[in-house]
């Protein structure tokens, strides 16, 4: 019998597989942060993981609220500075795997997360670029984690924040960035990465349960399915063990 | 050489209005009560420099202290949106918000050139986004060879503002945990304010510290509790859940503005604040 899971507990696990030992991850808040920190706790205990806040190495007990909480920095192998984070490490090409969200993304692996509508006059302001475009410049891979919506995955972004492949293959080496780009879009449906010839986002897993017409239905552009598409794996006992016993802080307080 | 002063009297000499003001602290050590002090003396026109604008922005633009944002990120860390920072941008409430924004990597490479009196600072970014026609970079030639670079504009604020743990009575500064661009701010700005935890006698060298030397820094002043809900690694942690009560306080511009004027305008200070904070966290909870 299989155990019962929620979506995000699919996405954490898909997430978390595609990390391996002693690789350095730069990670955000929420999703990413808990995939990362459960690759730590199972398959991958040497995952270097790394906050824009600048700790490096940091083995939190309880997942961070934020990407400064202090148990990051009083875990970490080293605290640098911002300066120093963004320019000796990240765009230095130190970092295997960056991890990125986003409000929309496009086929080929460009991010908004800047405005929905007009960039003057827009009708939903979001945070803005933080550290997205150069990571997705500079690591050697990155992955985004986002759930599959018409919404989320359009024909065409309201603002370019981050350049994934650009127009295309090519796009990224005539920018002069030197990563792979994204390597892996994780889904609440399944796993969408580019194709090697066209370097446009195609579905090659789906999550147990979902149907290729689901995936198309989700998605705003015309969605291309690999015919290698593959059923993935539902979460291990194990694997939902370890993920529910990471909570914040507060919610370890309040059980 | 910096001198120690009330944080009234601080604020009061070292920021004008239309002043460009530089508040950092990266997630840790944020000056918050020096945000509140710009509120109650009402300074207007500000030009406000953070890479993470969170709720000490959110709080100086929804009372109307600033006429431009210069920033990279603009969220309520791990909560979500910055209702005030948004309603300014998309409704121009309570005033108009003209934005300059970068990357993360920009805004550090701005900070680090204005720290080292240099016009600007390169970085490979920018390219292929739509960020780089709407904001101040250009692209460059490296002379050496031949890589195209962006380079964007030193950051030089009038003031600028942050705070640590502790300052010695010469006004020698240490902080120590997340030390994010603090230096960079101090370095890079015509004038200085640093609130601290704790006024000592004598520093003790603590491992992975940054001292900054007091006679790079204009005025020390002493704030226990001025970074809360940020937090000083050693003193307090941060108040996480003050930051997902934010959401709701600053949602509708009305609960806002009561919030304001109680816990802040009508204050004297960080002890009166944190009192009337007590008194009220329970009817928010």
């Amino acid at each position: 019998m299989t155990a019962r899971y929620a979506s995000d507990e699919m996405m954490a696990v898909a997430a978390s597989r595609r990390l391996r030992d002693g690789m350095t991850c730069f990670v955000g808040i929420g999703l990413p942060s808990t995939a990362a920190n459960l690759a730590r706790r199972s398959h991958a205990p040497g995952c270097v993981l790394i906050y824009e806040s600048g700790t490096i190495g940091a083995k939190p007990q309880h997942l961070p609220l934020s990407i400064g909480d202090g148990e990051l920095a009083e875990t970490a192998d080293t605290v640098v500075s911002v300066p120093e984070i963004f320019s000796y490490w990240l765009q230095a090409g130190r970092i295997d795997v960056g991890f990125l969200g986003a409000a929309q993304i496009d086929r080929f692996g460009n991010l908004n997360s800047t405005v929905i509508g007009d960039y003057d006059a827009p009708k939903v302001r979001l945070p803005g670029a933080g550290g997205a475009p150069e990571i997705a410049a500079s690591c050697r891979q990155t992955f985004v984690m986002l759930r599959q919506s018409p919404r989320t995955f359009v024909e065409a972004l309201d603002f370019r924040t981050t350049v994934g492949f650009a127009t295309g293959c090519g796009g990224r080496e005539r920018l002069g960035f030197s990563g792979a780009g994204i390597t892996a879009v994780v889904t609440d449906l399944g796993v969408l990465e580019p194709d090697p010839k066209t370097c446009e986002l195609t579905m090659t897993v789906l999550h147990p349960g979902v149907r290729v017409e689901d995936a198309r239905n989700a998605t705003g552009w015309e969605l291309t399915v690999s015919d290698e598409v593959c059923v993935g794996e539902p979460p291990t006992k194990d694997e939902l063990e370890v993920l529910r016993s990471l909570k914040t802080i507060e919610e370890d307080v309040k059980a | 050489m910096a001198e120690l002063l009330p944080l009234r009297d601080a604020i009061a000499s070292l920021v004008h209005d239309g002043d460009t003001v530089a508040l950092e602290g990266f997630t840790h050590l944020i000056p918050n009560a020096a945000g509140h002090e710009l509120i109650r003396q009402g300074r207007k026109d500000l030009t406000l420099v953070r890479m993470t604008p969170d709720l000490i922005c959110d709080q100086l633009i929804g009372m109307g202290c600033a006429r431009k944002l210069i920033f990279s990120w603009g969220g309520n860390p791990g909560v979500g949106s910055l209702h005030r920072f948004r309603d300014a941008v998309e409704h121009g409430w309570p005033t108009p918000l003209e934005l300059e924004e970068h990357t993360h990597a920009g805004m550090a490479a701005a900070y680090a050139a204005g720290a080292a009196h240099l016009p600007f600072g390169t970085l490979r970014a920018y390219a292929g986004t739509d960020l780089a026609p709407h904001t101040r970079v250009a692209r460059i030639t490296c002379p050496f060879t031949g890589e195209e670079l962006t380079a964007v504009p030193a950051l030089r604020p009038d003031v600028g503002v942050v705070h640590a743990q502790q300052a010695d009575r010469s006004g020698n500064v240490q902080l120590w945990g997340i030390s994010g661009i603090q230096k960079e701010t101090v370095l890079a700005s015509s004038r200085t304010l640093v609130t601290v935890e704790e006024v000592v006698d004598r520093l003790a060298p603590r491992p992975g510290a940054v001292v900054v030397p007091g006679w790079v820094v204009d005025a020390v002043a002493e704030v226990p509790g001025g970074a809360h809900p940020s937090y000083a690694l050693g003193y307090y942690d941060r108040d996480n859940a003050f930051y997902r009560t934010w959401d709701e306080i600053s949602r509708e511009r009305e609960r806002f503005c009561e919030w304001m004027r109680w816990h802040v305008c009508e204050t004297a200070g960080m002890s009166e604040y944190r009192a009337r904070l007590a008194q009220t966290s329970g009817a928010m909870a």
